[in-house]
């Protein structure tokens, strides 16, 4: 027996081996449970090593990556450095195809809107010359510019045209110190001549002293030197100094505040524009109703509902005062009775008081005055002005009750004749700044607004030219502007 | 390593020499076997076609020409595999111990360390291994398992070379006669 055991000894512990694990697998699959502790030994023996070995792995792969593996750092970088560039270069340029086609744009919306008839021109070159703010235009007499013709952008006038030649122009820019234009400035329509200085600023000259001009405000062409039509923009006011006898402007011109432009437009044939109305801060103002009865205002009989000023008050009583003793105002000839003005005083009278006379067409010149003839007092040409305390005719629109009354009193109401070399370059017209008075009912309350002026507050001439005799300030401006002497048309 | 001429098959098993290996050989090889198995082709998927347990078994087997050490060794490999597995336990385990048995009994009557007779064993085991296992898996588990004999005879192709290389390079950490 036991020589057969050793005989068959390998085969008997192989089938014990196999009826084990045929054991084994039967109740595992049978019951559908393992023996749980075979699987816990060899995972508790597996796992730590294999956490281990991923450790290892880890460990190994991060240093080969971020030690071992850093040669091509220093390439990388450098070619993300040469990439980076070249985005940067790439951003840069199409940024500018944007602005290009943005300017563009802008320049074809104004060119459609402007009633100038114009041309679209690229800046090409600049001139030689470090002081010269010249620049050269794609545009020449093929195209139908020439010389002395206005060059402006939708932000505001650029230069003007010193030299055309078959395929190119020379323009010579706001900024050069060869540069002048005629302006006037928004709020006071107080007109100057605007200076290059080889600055990014320009001057505006020949401003008095006493005129109103403050910082922020628009400057736009005035027209004056016949290359610029009227009412496009110049430039902002950026400081004001006194000076004797003109002020010390700076304007910031509007049309080169982003630098030298590319594409411009060139005016072939300029069209005058309004002035576009200065922001106003009036607001419309509530006024309560009168009181019924109130025998206050005797005058409110005979007073028309439309007026609204004292001038207007007055005016209309010494009309009635004239009707009621039959006597016309400036047609006294000698002999006449001249007007009582003690009946003025009556209660049908405002102030009791007659108003002090003045000289000019209209005025009410008091009985017996030197003066009796008032037609001797009426200028040959027009007026360029109404005088202060000049009657209006009947069919003149009444003033408009101003904010600023006594700030600019040559706006409305010059103090005199006098006037300074800037007013007389373009005469104001017969009819300044002129609105009808609201007439609201008075017998409710209401709000009354002060109108803004519907029309331009100094319409330009219908032809666009200056006048005839132009003043020395006019011919000055248009000597240094470019355009011909005396203002006559080229 | 010494091949003994050109004769594969052996006169006698006196003239077998039976390798010894220290113990943590034992432990090691197989251990090492395993995880290569799990952990290996989860980041080389190709090399999933490697049963190294199986050639370990193999080699141990031949190597120890003792059939009681070879099915012991097969049946412990078999088991951890199966631990390690979805397979109730005891599929790879009575599959390795019958490989673990004839490759020893094969191993007695050849020359184990001829090259060729180690890649003709090796393709050989992986066969029958493959093939046992297939039947085992329809005869005692019910599965419905297809045998491809062209995969697995490329398979047994593949796992037959790197068993050659593998088997030379456990060769080094024999204990020197």
């Amino acid at each position: 027996m036991e020589s057969l055991l050793n005989r068959y000894r390998n085969i008997t512990v192989l089938l014990l081996v196999i009826m084990a694990q045929l054991v084994l697998l039967a109740v595992s699959e049978k019951n559908d449970q393992d023996v749980r502790f075979i699987r816990i030994w060899t995972v508790t023996a597996v796992t730590p090593v294999a956490r281990i070995i991923e450790g290892l792995r880890g460990g190994g792969t991060g240093f080969l990556h971020n030690y071992i593996l850093l040669h091509d750092t220093h390439q990388e970088n450098l070619r993300l450095r040469a990439e980076l560039d070249r985005m940067k270069m790439e951003n840069v340029f199409l940024k500018n195809e944007l602005n290009t086609a943005d300017r563009a744009k802008a320049l074809q919306v104004f060119q459609q809107h402007t009633q100038s008839k114009t041309v679209a021109a690229t800046i090409i070159a600049t001139g030689a010359g470090s002081n010269s703010k010249v620049v050269f235009v794609d545009r020449g007499s093929t195209s139908g510019v020439q010389r002395g013709m206005a060059v402006v952008t939708p932000d505001g006038i650029v230069g003007k045209v010193i030299a055309a030649y078959p395929t190119a122009s020379q323009v010579l820019l706001i900024t050069d110190p060869d540069f002048a234009a005629g302006v006037v400035t928004e709020k006071a329509q107080v007109h100057g001549t605007l200076k290059g200085q080889g600055t990014p600023q320009c001057k505006v000259d020949y401003i008095p002293f006493e005129e109103k001009v403050e910082p922020g405000e628009w400057v736009y062409t005035s027209g004056d030197d016949r290359v610029f039509p009227r009412g496009f923009k110049v430039g902002i006011v950026k400081s004001v100094r006194p000076g004797q006898p003109f002020k010390e402007i700076l304007v910031e011109p509007s049309g080169l505040q982003r630098g030298l432009v590319e594409d411009v437009l060139i005016l072939i044939e300029g069209v005058h524009q309004p002035i576009p109305d200065a922001p106003s801060g009036m607001q419309p103002v509530y006024m309560t109703p009168p009181l019924p009865g109130n025998e206050s205002q005797p005058a409110d009989a005979a007073v028309p509902a439309t007026l609204g000023t004292e001038a207007d008050r007055l005016r209309t009583q010494y009309k009635a005062l004239g009707e009621e003793q039959k006597h016309t105002y400036g047609d006294n000839p000698p002999g006449t009775k001249p007007v009582d003005f003690t009946k003025l005083g009556s209660p049908s009278g405002a102030t009791g008081q007659a108003p002090a006379p003045a000289p000019g067409k209209g005025a009410v010149s008091p009985p017996g005055a030197p003066s009796a003839s008032p037609s001797k007092n009426v200028p040959a040409g027009p007026s360029p002005a109404p005088n202060r305390g000049a009657v209006p005719p009947p069919g003149t629109p009444k003033v408009t009750p101003s904010t600023e009354p006594s700030t600019s009193p040559s706006k409305s109401l010059p103090a005199g004749p006098q006037t300074t070399p800037n007013r007389g370059a373009v005469p104001p017209p017969a009819t300044p700044k002129v609105t009808p008075p609201s007439t609201p009912p008075a017998s409710s309350p209401k709000t009354v607004p002060v109108p803004l002026p519907a029309t331009p507050k100094n319409s330009p001439s219908p032809s666009g030219a200056p006048a005839k005799n132009p003043s020395d300030a006019t011919r000055r401006s248009n000597q240094s502007a470019g355009g011909p002497p005396g203002g006559q048309p080229r | 390593m010494s091949y003994s001429g050109e004769r594969i098959l052996l006169s006698s098993q006196r003239e077998g020499q039976v390798s010894r290996f220290r113990t943590w050989v034992f432990l090691a090889v197989p251990l090492v076997a395993i995880l290569f198995q799990v952990y290996v082709p989860m980041f080389f998927p190709f090399l999933g076609f490697l049963e190294m347990p199986l050639l370990v078994v193999v080699y141990f087997a031949i190597m120890r020409r003792n059939q009681i050490s070879g099915l012991t060794i097969g049946a412990l490999v078999g088991l951890a595999q199966d631990s390690l597995s979805k397979n109730p336990l005891g599929m790879f385990g009575i599959v390795k111990t019958l490989v673990g048995y004839f490759a020893a009994s094969v191993g007695v009557r050849l020359d184990v360390e001829h090259v060729l007779i180690r890649l003709l064993l090796g393709f050989f085991f992986y066969v029958f291994h493959q093939f046992l296992y297939w039947v085992m898996a329809r005869a005692l588990l019910g599965q419905q398992m297809v045998f491809d004999w062209e995969r697995t005879a490329v398979l047994a192709i593949l796992n037959a070379v790197v068993g050659v290389a593998l088997f030379h390079v456990l060769d080094k950490l024999r204990e020197p006669a």
